[in-house]
Protein backbone atom coordinates (compact mmCIF):
# COMPACT_ATOMS: atom_id res chain seq x y z
CA UNK A 1 0.00 0.00 0.00
CA UNK A 2 1.64 2.85 -1.06
CA UNK A 3 1.95 6.27 1.39
CA UNK A 4 2.84 8.87 -0.38
CA UNK A 5 1.71 12.17 1.12
CA UNK A 6 -0.58 13.78 -0.79
CA UNK A 7 1.85 17.27 -1.03
CA UNK A 8 4.44 15.73 -2.74
CA UNK A 9 1.94 13.91 -5.58
CA UNK A 10 0.84 17.55 -6.16
CA UNK A 11 4.14 18.76 -5.88
CA UNK A 12 4.99 17.03 -8.98
CA UNK A 13 2.05 17.86 -10.78
CA UNK A 14 2.78 21.29 -10.12
CA UNK A 15 6.54 21.30 -11.26
CA UNK A 16 5.00 19.72 -14.21
CA UNK A 17 2.79 22.16 -15.02
CA UNK A 18 4.96 25.37 -14.47
CA UNK A 19 7.82 23.99 -16.07
CA UNK A 20 5.37 23.21 -19.24
CA UNK A 21 4.06 27.24 -18.94
CA UNK A 22 7.83 28.63 -18.61
CA UNK A 23 7.98 26.51 -21.78
CA UNK A 24 5.04 28.56 -23.43
CA UNK A 25 6.28 31.87 -22.13
CA UNK A 26 9.51 31.36 -23.58
CA UNK A 27 9.86 29.16 -26.61
CA UNK A 28 8.44 30.95 -29.42
CA UNK A 29 9.11 27.45 -31.93
CA UNK A 30 5.89 26.33 -32.42
CA UNK A 31 6.46 23.05 -32.48
CA UNK A 32 8.15 23.18 -29.00
CA UNK A 33 5.00 25.34 -27.87
CA UNK A 34 2.84 22.77 -28.35
CA UNK A 35 5.35 20.29 -26.35
CA UNK A 36 4.84 22.62 -23.57
CA UNK A 37 1.35 22.38 -23.90
CA UNK A 38 1.54 18.79 -23.30
CA UNK A 39 3.78 18.87 -20.43
CA UNK A 40 1.06 21.65 -18.48
CA UNK A 41 -1.96 18.77 -19.67
CA UNK A 42 0.20 16.33 -18.39
CA UNK A 43 0.89 18.39 -15.13
CA UNK A 44 -2.83 19.01 -14.74
CA UNK A 45 -3.93 15.34 -15.08
CA UNK A 46 -1.17 14.21 -12.90
CA UNK A 47 -3.27 16.63 -10.18
CA UNK A 48 -6.41 14.75 -11.07
CA UNK A 49 -4.92 11.36 -10.54
CA UNK A 50 -2.95 12.14 -7.33
CA UNK A 51 -6.61 13.28 -6.07
CA UNK A 52 -8.15 10.56 -7.04
CA UNK A 53 -5.53 8.14 -5.58
CA UNK A 54 -5.72 9.74 -2.54
CA UNK A 55 -9.32 9.79 -1.55
CA UNK A 56 -10.02 6.41 -3.37
CA UNK A 57 -12.49 7.46 -5.55
CA UNK A 58 -12.35 6.76 -9.35
CA UNK A 59 -13.78 10.02 -10.66
CA UNK A 60 -9.91 10.92 -10.42
CA UNK A 61 -9.08 8.59 -13.06
CA UNK A 62 -12.72 9.21 -15.18
CA UNK A 63 -11.32 12.92 -15.33
CA UNK A 64 -8.02 11.62 -16.34
CA UNK A 65 -9.89 9.96 -19.27
CA UNK A 66 -11.29 13.53 -20.47
CA UNK A 67 -8.57 15.03 -20.24
CA UNK A 68 -6.63 12.93 -22.44
CA UNK A 69 -9.79 12.80 -25.21
CA UNK A 70 -9.69 16.31 -25.39
CA UNK A 71 -5.59 16.79 -25.37
CA UNK A 72 -5.79 13.79 -28.30
CA UNK A 73 -8.24 16.56 -30.06
CA UNK A 74 -6.06 19.73 -29.33
CA UNK A 75 -3.50 18.25 -30.44
CA UNK A 76 -4.67 16.74 -33.85
CA UNK A 77 -6.51 20.37 -34.43
CA UNK A 78 -3.38 22.42 -33.18
CA UNK A 79 -0.91 19.95 -35.37
CA UNK A 80 -3.10 20.35 -38.45
CA UNK A 81 -3.44 24.22 -37.93
CA UNK A 82 0.51 24.22 -37.30
CA UNK A 83 1.06 22.47 -40.81
CA UNK A 84 -1.43 25.12 -42.63
CA UNK A 85 0.68 28.27 -40.51
CA UNK A 86 3.88 26.62 -42.36
CA UNK A 87 2.75 26.31 -45.65
CA UNK A 88 1.44 30.07 -45.70
CA UNK A 89 5.00 31.98 -43.65
CA UNK A 90 7.44 29.27 -44.16
CA UNK A 91 8.33 29.67 -40.64
CA UNK A 92 7.27 28.04 -37.46
CA UNK A 93 8.07 31.41 -35.68
CA UNK A 94 4.44 31.88 -33.40
CA UNK A 95 5.61 35.60 -33.51
CA UNK A 96 4.79 36.11 -37.14
CA UNK A 97 1.19 35.08 -37.54
CA UNK A 98 -0.02 38.66 -36.39
CA UNK A 99 1.82 39.76 -39.29
CA UNK A 100 0.38 37.13 -41.79
CA UNK A 101 -0.92 38.40 -44.93
CA UNK A 102 -4.77 37.35 -45.88
CA UNK A 103 -4.44 34.93 -48.35
CA UNK A 104 -4.64 36.07 -51.61
CA UNK A 105 -4.08 39.62 -50.77
CA UNK A 106 -1.03 42.29 -50.67
CA UNK A 107 1.23 42.66 -47.87
CA UNK A 108 -0.01 46.26 -46.25
CA UNK B 1 6.37 1.43 -4.53
CA UNK B 2 7.09 5.33 -2.70
CA UNK B 3 10.50 5.02 -4.04
CA UNK B 4 9.45 4.29 -7.39
CA UNK B 5 7.16 7.26 -7.11
CA UNK B 6 10.48 9.19 -5.70
CA UNK B 7 12.13 8.33 -8.32
CA UNK B 8 9.98 8.53 -11.32
CA UNK B 9 8.75 12.36 -9.73
CA UNK B 10 12.43 13.04 -10.05
CA UNK B 11 12.79 11.84 -13.75
CA UNK B 12 10.03 13.46 -14.52
CA UNK B 13 10.66 16.53 -13.59
CA UNK B 14 14.31 16.62 -14.99
CA UNK B 15 12.94 15.49 -18.34
CA UNK B 16 10.38 18.40 -18.33
CA UNK B 17 12.83 20.83 -17.68
CA UNK B 18 15.21 18.91 -20.90
CA UNK B 19 12.11 19.37 -23.45
CA UNK B 20 11.68 23.22 -23.07
CA UNK B 21 15.37 23.67 -23.10
CA UNK B 22 16.91 21.37 -26.13
CA UNK B 23 17.11 22.99 -29.38
CA UNK B 24 16.52 20.28 -31.69
CA UNK B 25 12.73 19.25 -31.98
CA UNK B 26 13.31 15.58 -32.35
CA UNK B 27 15.61 15.69 -29.09
CA UNK B 28 13.09 17.87 -26.85
CA UNK B 29 10.12 15.29 -28.39
CA UNK B 30 12.68 11.82 -27.03
CA UNK B 31 12.40 13.99 -23.51
CA UNK B 32 8.97 14.60 -23.80
CA UNK B 33 8.42 10.84 -24.34
CA UNK B 34 10.76 9.85 -21.15
CA UNK B 35 8.05 12.64 -19.14
CA UNK B 36 4.95 10.68 -20.04
CA UNK B 37 7.02 7.64 -19.36
CA UNK B 38 7.98 8.09 -16.01
CA UNK B 39 4.69 10.24 -14.99
CA UNK B 40 3.40 6.91 -15.86
CA UNK B 41 5.25 5.46 -13.57
CA UNK B 42 4.26 7.78 -10.69
CA UNK B 43 0.49 7.22 -12.05
CA UNK B 44 0.83 3.24 -11.20
CA UNK B 45 2.86 3.72 -8.11
CA UNK B 46 -0.19 5.77 -6.57
CA UNK B 47 -2.32 2.68 -7.61
CA UNK B 48 -4.03 4.18 -10.70
CA UNK B 49 -2.81 1.39 -12.62
CA UNK B 50 -5.53 1.86 -15.80
CA UNK B 51 -4.33 5.38 -15.94
CA UNK B 52 -1.04 4.93 -16.36
CA UNK B 53 -1.32 2.01 -19.00
CA UNK B 54 -3.75 4.83 -20.72
CA UNK B 55 -0.73 7.38 -20.52
CA UNK B 56 1.57 5.11 -22.24
CA UNK B 57 -0.79 3.61 -25.09
CA UNK B 58 -2.62 7.16 -26.13
CA UNK B 59 0.06 9.54 -25.12
CA UNK B 60 3.84 8.15 -25.88
CA UNK B 61 1.92 5.99 -28.25
CA UNK B 62 -0.67 7.74 -30.56
CA UNK B 63 -0.46 11.69 -29.34
CA UNK B 64 3.85 11.67 -30.23
CA UNK B 65 3.36 9.73 -33.40
CA UNK B 66 1.78 12.41 -34.13
CA UNK B 67 4.40 15.10 -33.46
CA UNK B 68 6.88 12.53 -35.25
CA UNK B 69 4.59 12.67 -38.27
CA UNK B 70 4.38 16.69 -38.22
CA UNK B 71 8.07 17.11 -37.78
CA UNK B 72 8.80 14.45 -41.02
CA UNK B 73 6.24 16.53 -42.61
CA UNK B 74 7.95 19.81 -41.79
CA UNK B 75 11.57 20.50 -42.17
CA UNK B 76 13.30 19.07 -39.29
CA UNK B 77 15.77 22.30 -39.80
CA UNK B 78 12.62 24.58 -39.75
CA UNK B 79 11.39 22.62 -37.00
CA UNK B 80 14.46 23.12 -34.42
CA UNK B 81 14.78 26.78 -35.20
CA UNK B 82 14.67 28.49 -31.91
CA UNK B 83 13.55 32.04 -33.28
CA UNK B 84 15.14 33.75 -30.22
CA UNK B 85 13.96 33.99 -26.86
CA UNK B 86 12.01 37.12 -25.91
CA UNK B 87 9.71 37.41 -22.81
CA UNK B 88 7.54 40.87 -23.09
CA UNK B 89 8.23 43.84 -20.81
CA UNK B 90 7.33 43.01 -17.13
CA UNK B 91 4.95 45.31 -17.09
CA UNK B 92 2.15 43.25 -19.47
CA UNK B 93 3.41 40.38 -17.22
CA UNK B 94 4.21 41.44 -13.28
CA UNK B 95 0.44 42.34 -12.29
CA UNK B 96 -0.89 38.94 -13.24
CA UNK B 97 2.36 37.22 -12.10
CA UNK B 98 1.75 39.19 -8.68
CA UNK B 99 -1.75 37.55 -8.19
CA UNK B 100 -1.23 34.09 -9.34
CA UNK B 101 1.62 34.02 -6.62
CA UNK B 102 -1.06 34.81 -4.35
CA UNK B 103 -3.40 31.91 -5.24
CA UNK B 104 -0.51 29.78 -5.20
CA UNK B 105 0.17 30.95 -1.77
CA UNK B 106 -3.13 30.09 -0.27
CA UNK B 107 -3.25 26.76 -2.25
CA UNK B 108 0.53 25.66 -0.82
CA UNK B 109 -1.47 26.88 2.90
CA UNK B 110 -4.94 24.71 2.20
CA UNK B 111 -2.82 21.81 1.31
CA UNK B 112 0.25 21.95 4.02
CA UNK B 113 -2.26 23.10 6.85
CA UNK B 114 -5.30 20.51 6.26
CA UNK B 115 -6.71 19.88 9.69
CA UNK B 116 -7.13 16.17 9.96
CA UNK B 117 -4.61 14.16 8.04
CA UNK B 118 -5.92 12.26 4.81
CA UNK B 119 -5.92 8.34 5.03
CA UNK B 120 -3.76 6.40 3.09
CA UNK B 121 -3.83 6.18 -1.16
CA UNK B 122 -5.65 3.31 -2.36
CA UNK B 123 -5.41 1.37 -5.30
CA UNK B 124 -8.52 2.31 -7.42
CA UNK B 125 -8.86 -0.35 -10.26
CA UNK B 126 -10.04 -0.44 -13.68
CA UNK B 127 -13.42 -1.98 -12.60
CA UNK B 128 -14.06 0.49 -10.78
CA UNK B 129 -12.85 3.25 -13.16
CA UNK B 130 -15.19 1.35 -15.37
CA UNK B 131 -18.54 1.37 -13.32
CA UNK B 132 -18.40 5.66 -12.63
CA UNK B 133 -17.56 6.17 -16.64
CA UNK B 134 -20.61 4.60 -18.10
CA UNK B 135 -23.02 5.43 -14.58
CA UNK B 136 -23.13 8.66 -13.65
CA UNK B 137 -20.10 10.13 -16.21
CA UNK B 138 -22.51 8.74 -19.07
CA UNK B 139 -22.83 12.19 -20.80
CA UNK B 140 -19.59 13.75 -20.11
CA UNK B 141 -18.12 10.06 -22.05
CA UNK B 142 -20.98 11.18 -24.77
CA UNK B 143 -19.24 14.22 -25.29
CA UNK B 144 -15.86 13.30 -25.08
CA UNK B 145 -16.70 11.24 -27.84
CA UNK B 146 -18.25 14.29 -29.44
CA UNK B 147 -15.84 16.53 -29.12
CA UNK B 148 -13.18 13.53 -31.28
CA UNK B 149 -15.21 13.53 -33.64
CA UNK B 150 -15.34 17.25 -34.05
CA UNK B 151 -11.87 17.45 -33.82
CA UNK B 152 -11.33 14.99 -36.36
CA UNK B 153 -13.42 16.53 -38.96
CA UNK B 154 -11.32 20.12 -38.16
CA UNK B 155 -8.11 18.34 -38.23
CA UNK B 156 -9.03 17.07 -42.00
CA UNK B 157 -10.21 20.05 -42.75
CA UNK B 158 -7.35 22.12 -41.86
CA UNK B 159 -4.76 19.85 -43.31
CA UNK B 160 -6.29 19.96 -46.64
CA UNK B 161 -4.18 22.25 -49.22
CA UNK B 162 -7.04 22.63 -51.93
CA UNK B 163 -7.92 25.43 -49.02
CA UNK B 164 -6.75 29.34 -49.94
CA UNK B 165 -3.79 30.20 -51.48
CA UNK B 166 -1.02 28.29 -50.20
CA UNK B 167 2.03 28.09 -51.98
CA UNK B 168 1.72 24.05 -53.71
CA UNK B 169 3.51 22.09 -55.92
CA UNK B 170 1.02 21.90 -59.35
CA UNK B 171 2.22 18.04 -59.39
CA UNK B 172 1.61 17.59 -55.67
CA UNK B 173 -2.00 19.69 -56.60
CA UNK B 174 -2.95 17.66 -59.22
CA UNK B 175 -1.47 13.85 -57.39
CA UNK B 176 -4.11 14.91 -54.91
CA UNK B 177 -7.16 15.63 -56.71
CA UNK B 178 -8.78 12.41 -56.92
CA UNK B 179 -8.60 12.96 -52.89
CA UNK B 180 -10.10 16.24 -52.80
CA UNK B 181 -11.94 16.38 -55.84
CA UNK B 182 -15.25 15.91 -54.85
CA UNK B 183 -14.58 18.28 -51.78
CA UNK B 184 -13.49 21.12 -53.54
CA UNK B 185 -16.11 21.07 -56.07
CA UNK B 186 -18.70 21.51 -53.29
CA UNK B 187 -16.55 24.26 -52.39
CA UNK B 188 -16.96 25.78 -55.46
Amino acid sequence: MPTVPLEYGMLLAAAVTLVGLTGVLVRRNLLLLLMSLELMLNGAAMAFIVAGAKWGQADGQVMFLFVLAVTATETGIALALMLRFHHHLRTLDADRGGQAEPPGGTKG
Amino acid sequence: MDTAFYIAGIIAIISAVAVITRRHAVHALLYLTVTLLALAVAMYALGAHLAAALEVIVYAGAVLVLFVFVIMMLDVRAASRPYGVRLSRPGTWLGPLLLAAGLLAEMIYVLWASPEPAPPIQTVGAKQVGMALFGPYLVGVELASMILLAGLVAAYHLARRSMGASPVDPAETHDRQGHNGRDREKED
